[in-house]
Protein backbone atom coordinates (compact mmCIF):
# COMPACT_ATOMS: atom_id res chain seq x y z
CA UNK A 1 0.00 0.00 0.00
CA UNK A 2 1.45 2.96 -0.58
CA UNK A 3 2.05 5.45 2.36
CA UNK A 4 0.43 8.96 1.39
CA UNK A 5 -3.28 6.84 0.84
CA UNK A 6 -2.93 5.84 4.38
CA UNK A 7 -3.73 10.06 4.96
CA UNK A 8 -6.34 10.65 2.16
CA UNK A 9 -9.20 10.18 5.16
CA UNK A 10 -8.29 12.19 7.07
CA UNK A 11 -7.82 15.02 3.92
CA UNK A 12 -11.20 14.35 3.20
CA UNK A 13 -11.98 14.49 6.70
CA UNK A 14 -10.30 18.06 6.93
CA UNK A 15 -12.01 19.00 3.78
CA UNK A 16 -15.17 17.98 4.78
CA UNK A 17 -14.94 20.28 8.57
CA UNK A 18 -13.58 23.15 6.58
CA UNK A 19 -16.71 23.34 4.64
CA UNK A 20 -19.36 22.74 7.71
CA UNK A 21 -17.62 25.14 9.75
CA UNK A 22 -17.76 27.63 7.02
CA UNK A 23 -21.06 27.43 6.19
CA UNK A 24 -22.22 27.25 9.45
CA UNK A 25 -20.88 30.79 9.93
CA UNK A 26 -22.66 32.01 7.58
CA UNK A 27 -25.84 31.14 7.43
CA UNK A 28 -27.34 30.27 3.59
CA UNK A 29 -29.39 32.97 1.63
CA UNK A 30 -32.59 31.82 1.11
CA UNK A 31 -33.63 34.15 -1.05
CA UNK A 32 -35.26 33.21 -4.29
CA UNK A 33 -33.88 36.01 -7.04
CA UNK A 34 -34.95 35.90 -10.03
CA UNK A 35 -33.37 35.20 -13.35
CA UNK A 36 -34.43 37.94 -15.44
CA UNK A 37 -32.03 40.13 -14.60
CA UNK A 38 -30.50 41.38 -17.06
CA UNK A 39 -33.22 40.22 -19.83
CA UNK A 40 -35.96 42.09 -21.78
CA UNK A 41 -39.81 42.34 -19.46
CA UNK A 42 -41.70 39.45 -20.89
CA UNK A 43 -44.37 40.28 -23.05
CA UNK A 44 -47.79 41.76 -20.90
CA UNK A 45 -50.66 43.53 -21.02
CA UNK A 46 -52.54 43.94 -17.71
CA UNK A 47 -55.61 45.84 -17.53
CA UNK A 48 -56.62 48.97 -14.75
CA UNK A 49 -57.65 47.86 -11.80
CA UNK A 50 -58.67 51.32 -10.50
CA UNK A 51 -60.79 53.81 -12.90
CA UNK A 52 -58.69 56.63 -13.27
CA UNK A 53 -55.58 55.09 -13.19
CA UNK A 54 -54.34 52.94 -16.66
CA UNK A 55 -53.20 49.66 -16.49
CA UNK A 56 -49.63 48.50 -17.24
CA UNK A 57 -48.01 46.98 -20.52
CA UNK A 58 -44.43 45.82 -21.10
CA UNK A 59 -44.47 48.79 -23.65
CA UNK A 60 -44.95 51.23 -20.78
CA UNK A 61 -41.67 49.83 -19.29
CA UNK A 62 -39.33 50.69 -22.48
CA UNK A 63 -40.57 54.20 -22.97
CA UNK A 64 -37.58 55.53 -22.69
CA UNK A 65 -36.94 56.30 -19.50
CA UNK A 66 -35.99 54.26 -16.63
CA UNK A 67 -38.82 53.25 -14.19
CA UNK A 68 -39.54 51.50 -10.67
CA UNK A 69 -41.85 48.18 -11.29
CA UNK A 70 -43.04 47.69 -7.54
CA UNK A 71 -44.79 44.04 -7.31
CA UNK A 72 -47.78 44.45 -4.38
CA UNK A 73 -50.72 43.65 -3.01
CA UNK A 74 -52.90 45.20 -0.49
CA UNK A 75 -53.11 42.10 1.67
CA UNK A 76 -49.66 42.13 2.08
CA UNK A 77 -47.83 42.88 5.39
CA UNK A 78 -44.37 43.72 4.57
CA UNK A 79 -45.99 46.18 1.38
CA UNK A 80 -47.49 48.23 4.29
CA UNK A 81 -43.72 48.62 5.42
CA UNK A 82 -42.20 49.65 2.19
CA UNK A 83 -44.95 51.95 1.55
CA UNK A 84 -42.91 55.44 3.20
CA UNK A 85 -39.91 54.74 1.17
CA UNK A 86 -42.15 53.82 -2.08
CA UNK A 87 -43.36 57.73 -1.79
CA UNK A 88 -39.71 59.08 -0.87
CA UNK A 89 -38.85 57.42 -3.86
CA UNK A 90 -41.54 58.84 -5.80
CA UNK A 91 -40.94 62.34 -4.34
CA UNK A 92 -37.38 62.11 -5.47
CA UNK A 93 -38.92 62.35 -9.14
CA UNK A 94 -38.45 58.71 -9.63
CA UNK A 95 -41.55 57.36 -11.86
CA UNK A 96 -43.09 54.06 -9.79
CA UNK A 97 -45.32 52.10 -11.95
CA UNK A 98 -47.45 48.39 -9.93
CA UNK A 99 -48.59 45.03 -10.56
CA UNK A 100 -51.41 44.26 -8.10
CA UNK A 101 -51.11 40.15 -7.15
CA UNK A 102 -54.64 39.24 -6.68
CA UNK A 103 -56.25 41.82 -5.35
CA UNK A 104 -59.54 43.52 -5.79
CA UNK A 105 -60.29 47.66 -6.70
CA UNK A 106 -61.91 48.36 -3.31
CA UNK A 107 -58.67 46.94 -1.11
CA UNK A 108 -56.42 48.53 -3.47
CA UNK A 109 -57.97 52.26 -3.28
CA UNK A 110 -58.57 51.93 -0.06
CA UNK A 111 -54.89 50.86 0.54
CA UNK A 112 -53.44 53.80 -1.25
CA UNK A 113 -55.87 55.66 0.50
CA UNK A 114 -54.21 54.89 3.64
CA UNK A 115 -50.98 54.43 2.84
CA UNK A 116 -50.50 56.70 0.03
CA UNK A 117 -50.34 56.81 -3.64
CA UNK A 118 -46.80 56.44 -5.67
CA UNK A 119 -47.99 54.80 -8.77
CA UNK A 120 -48.21 55.91 -12.20
CA UNK A 121 -50.26 53.03 -13.32
CA UNK A 122 -51.69 49.69 -11.68
CA UNK A 123 -51.89 46.45 -13.57
CA UNK A 124 -54.37 43.86 -12.83
CA UNK A 125 -52.78 40.80 -12.31
CA UNK A 126 -55.29 38.37 -11.36
CA UNK A 127 -53.85 35.00 -11.14
CA UNK A 128 -50.06 36.14 -10.72
CA UNK A 129 -49.37 35.31 -14.33
CA UNK A 130 -47.16 37.87 -15.27
CA UNK A 131 -45.22 37.95 -11.43
CA UNK A 132 -44.47 34.09 -12.28
CA UNK A 133 -43.11 35.57 -15.82
CA UNK A 134 -40.82 37.83 -14.13
CA UNK A 135 -39.09 35.51 -12.09
CA UNK A 136 -41.18 37.49 -9.19
CA UNK A 137 -41.67 34.59 -5.72
CA UNK A 138 -43.15 36.94 -3.49
CA UNK A 139 -44.84 40.68 -2.57
CA UNK A 140 -43.29 43.03 -2.10
CA UNK A 141 -40.68 43.23 -4.94
CA UNK A 142 -39.18 45.66 -6.82
CA UNK A 143 -38.08 45.99 -10.68
CA UNK A 144 -35.54 48.96 -11.96
CA UNK A 145 -36.29 48.54 -15.75
CA UNK A 146 -34.39 50.68 -18.24
CA UNK A 147 -35.63 53.14 -21.07
CA UNK A 148 -35.27 49.97 -23.21
CA UNK A 149 -37.28 47.56 -20.80
CA UNK A 150 -34.45 45.90 -19.45
CA UNK A 151 -34.38 44.33 -15.97
CA UNK A 152 -31.20 45.48 -14.73
CA UNK A 153 -31.87 45.11 -10.71
CA UNK A 154 -34.39 43.26 -8.45
CA UNK A 155 -35.13 44.32 -4.91
CA UNK A 156 -36.93 41.44 -2.99
CA UNK A 157 -39.07 42.23 0.47
CA UNK A 158 -39.74 45.42 1.48
CA UNK A 159 -37.50 48.49 0.43
CA UNK A 160 -36.24 49.83 3.82
CA UNK A 161 -34.86 52.85 4.83
CA UNK A 162 -31.56 51.78 3.76
CA UNK A 163 -32.19 50.89 0.70
CA UNK A 164 -33.87 54.02 -1.15
CA UNK A 165 -30.16 55.21 -1.92
CA UNK A 166 -29.23 52.17 -3.79
CA UNK A 167 -32.78 51.94 -5.64
CA UNK A 168 -32.41 55.34 -6.50
CA UNK A 169 -28.78 54.73 -7.85
CA UNK A 170 -29.48 51.90 -9.71
CA UNK A 171 -32.11 54.37 -11.18
CA UNK A 172 -29.79 56.89 -12.26
CA UNK A 173 -27.18 54.71 -13.51
CA UNK A 174 -30.31 53.32 -15.67
CA UNK A 175 -31.22 56.38 -17.47
CA UNK B 1 -24.75 43.24 10.60
CA UNK B 2 -26.41 40.13 12.58
CA UNK B 3 -29.39 41.95 13.59
CA UNK B 4 -29.83 43.30 10.00
CA UNK B 5 -29.83 39.34 8.81
CA UNK B 6 -32.09 38.69 11.69
CA UNK B 7 -34.38 40.78 9.93
CA UNK B 8 -34.35 39.71 6.34
CA UNK B 9 -34.41 36.37 7.99
CA UNK B 10 -38.15 37.69 9.13
CA UNK B 11 -38.84 38.27 5.82
CA UNK B 12 -39.72 34.83 4.33
CA UNK B 13 -42.07 34.29 7.43
CA UNK B 14 -44.04 37.21 6.54
CA UNK B 15 -44.64 35.97 3.18
CA UNK B 16 -45.42 32.83 4.19
CA UNK B 17 -48.20 34.17 6.22
CA UNK B 18 -50.46 34.03 3.23
CA UNK B 19 -50.22 30.07 3.41
CA UNK B 20 -51.30 30.26 7.54
CA UNK B 21 -54.02 32.36 6.83
CA UNK B 22 -55.28 30.17 4.09
CA UNK B 23 -55.22 27.10 5.94
CA UNK B 24 -57.09 29.29 9.03
CA UNK B 25 -60.14 30.90 6.24
CA UNK B 26 -59.85 27.25 4.51
CA UNK B 27 -62.07 26.00 7.28
CA UNK B 28 -64.91 28.56 7.54
CA UNK B 29 -64.92 29.65 4.30
CA UNK B 30 -65.98 28.77 1.16
CA UNK B 31 -63.19 28.20 -1.48
CA UNK B 32 -61.79 31.59 -2.23
CA UNK B 33 -58.05 31.80 -2.18
CA UNK B 34 -57.12 34.25 1.61
CA UNK B 35 -57.14 37.01 -0.33
CA UNK B 36 -60.82 36.42 -1.27
CA UNK B 37 -60.50 35.81 -5.09
CA UNK B 38 -61.65 32.44 -6.26
CA UNK B 39 -58.80 29.99 -7.35
CA UNK B 40 -57.24 30.66 -10.45
CA UNK B 41 -58.94 28.36 -13.33
CA UNK B 42 -57.14 25.03 -13.32
CA UNK B 43 -55.48 25.33 -9.82
CA UNK B 44 -57.64 22.82 -8.62
CA UNK B 45 -59.22 21.53 -11.42
CA UNK B 46 -58.14 18.88 -13.89
CA UNK B 47 -57.54 19.19 -17.57
CA UNK B 48 -60.72 17.61 -19.41
CA UNK B 49 -57.94 15.20 -21.82
CA UNK B 50 -56.49 12.44 -18.99
CA UNK B 51 -53.23 12.22 -21.47
CA UNK B 52 -52.50 16.19 -20.83
CA UNK B 53 -53.46 15.77 -16.96
CA UNK B 54 -51.38 12.88 -16.34
CA UNK B 55 -48.63 14.80 -18.11
CA UNK B 56 -49.15 18.39 -15.91
CA UNK B 57 -49.39 16.43 -12.60
CA UNK B 58 -46.44 14.49 -13.65
CA UNK B 59 -44.82 17.65 -13.87
CA UNK B 60 -46.15 19.65 -11.52
CA UNK B 61 -44.74 16.91 -8.42
CA UNK B 62 -41.52 17.98 -9.64
CA UNK B 63 -41.86 21.72 -9.46
CA UNK B 64 -40.87 23.96 -6.02
CA UNK B 65 -43.70 25.85 -4.42
CA UNK B 66 -41.69 29.14 -4.16
CA UNK B 67 -43.39 30.50 -1.29
CA UNK B 68 -43.58 27.43 0.96
CA UNK B 69 -40.05 26.07 -0.06
CA UNK B 70 -39.74 22.46 0.54
CA UNK B 71 -42.92 20.96 -0.89
CA UNK B 72 -43.93 20.34 -4.79
CA UNK B 73 -46.96 22.81 -6.14
CA UNK B 74 -48.66 19.79 -6.70
CA UNK B 75 -48.74 19.41 -2.77
CA UNK B 76 -49.31 22.83 -1.59
CA UNK B 77 -52.37 25.23 -0.65
CA UNK B 78 -50.35 28.21 -1.19
CA UNK B 79 -51.98 30.85 -3.73
CA UNK B 80 -49.24 31.60 -5.61
CA UNK B 81 -49.15 27.17 -5.87
CA UNK B 82 -52.22 27.56 -7.11
CA UNK B 83 -51.44 30.15 -9.89
CA UNK B 84 -48.52 27.79 -10.60
CA UNK B 85 -50.65 25.25 -11.27
CA UNK B 86 -52.82 27.10 -13.30
CA UNK B 87 -50.20 27.99 -15.25
CA UNK B 88 -48.53 24.56 -15.85
CA UNK B 89 -52.14 22.86 -16.83
CA UNK B 90 -53.07 25.75 -19.09
CA UNK B 91 -49.56 26.17 -21.19
CA UNK B 92 -49.88 22.09 -21.52
CA UNK B 93 -53.30 22.41 -22.77
CA UNK B 94 -52.04 24.90 -25.51
CA UNK B 95 -49.96 22.16 -26.54
CA UNK B 96 -46.73 22.44 -24.61
CA UNK B 97 -44.55 19.63 -23.36
CA UNK B 98 -43.36 19.11 -19.77
CA UNK B 99 -40.26 20.11 -20.70
CA UNK B 100 -40.83 23.23 -22.49
CA UNK B 101 -43.04 24.67 -19.31
CA UNK B 102 -40.07 23.49 -17.23
CA UNK B 103 -37.34 25.48 -19.41
CA UNK B 104 -39.98 28.69 -19.20
CA UNK B 105 -39.73 28.70 -15.53
CA UNK B 106 -36.07 27.65 -15.07
CA UNK B 107 -35.59 30.88 -17.35
CA UNK B 108 -37.52 33.00 -14.20
CA UNK B 109 -36.04 31.13 -11.04
CA UNK B 110 -33.41 29.53 -12.05
CA UNK B 111 -32.89 25.32 -11.56
CA UNK B 112 -33.76 26.16 -8.08
CA UNK B 113 -37.78 25.71 -9.25
CA UNK B 114 -37.07 22.40 -10.12
CA UNK B 115 -36.63 19.29 -7.96
CA UNK B 116 -35.26 17.58 -11.22
CA UNK B 117 -31.90 18.69 -11.58
CA UNK B 118 -30.86 19.91 -14.81
CA UNK B 119 -26.98 18.01 -15.41
CA UNK B 120 -24.66 21.53 -15.48
CA UNK B 121 -21.00 21.95 -14.25
CA UNK B 122 -22.55 22.83 -10.80
CA UNK B 123 -25.00 19.73 -10.88
CA UNK B 124 -22.30 17.32 -12.14
CA UNK B 125 -20.71 16.15 -9.13
CA UNK B 126 -23.80 15.32 -7.73
CA UNK B 127 -24.53 13.18 -10.40
CA UNK B 128 -20.68 11.62 -10.82
CA UNK B 129 -20.21 11.39 -6.58
CA UNK B 130 -22.39 7.62 -6.30
CA UNK B 131 -20.60 6.84 -9.73
CA UNK B 132 -17.01 7.40 -8.13
CA UNK B 133 -17.66 6.02 -5.06
CA UNK B 134 -18.87 2.93 -5.82
CA UNK B 135 -16.09 2.27 -7.98
CA UNK B 136 -13.94 3.73 -5.34
CA UNK B 137 -15.55 0.44 -3.27
CA UNK B 138 -15.15 -2.23 -5.97
CA UNK B 139 -11.71 -1.28 -6.02
CA UNK B 140 -11.19 -1.64 -2.21
CA UNK B 141 -12.96 -4.61 -2.10
CA UNK B 142 -10.73 -6.12 -4.63
CA UNK B 143 -7.99 -5.18 -3.33
CA UNK B 144 -9.15 -6.69 0.18
CA UNK B 145 -10.37 -10.04 -1.40
CA UNK B 146 -7.15 -10.51 -3.51
CA UNK B 147 -4.82 -9.90 -0.12
CA UNK B 148 -6.70 -12.69 1.48
CA UNK B 149 -6.36 -15.50 -1.03
CA UNK B 150 -2.86 -14.78 -1.29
Amino acid sequence: MRRWLLWLPLAIFTVVVVFAVRELRKPSDRTVYSAMVGKAVPAFDLPPILSGKPGLSAGDLRAGQPRLLNIFASWCVPCIAEAPQLMKLKAMGIPIDAVAIRDSDTAIAQFLKRHGDPYARVGDDKNSQVQLSLGSSGVPETFVVDGRGIIVKQHVGDIRDEDVAALAEAWRKAR
Amino acid sequence: MIARRRDAALMPLLRQIGCATMAATLALAPPTTAQGRPPADYANVQLPDPAKEAEATALMATLRCLVCQGQAIIDSDADMAGDMRSLVRQRIAAGESANEVRDWLIARYGDYVTYDPPVSPVTLPLWLAPIVLLAFGVWIARASFRRRNR
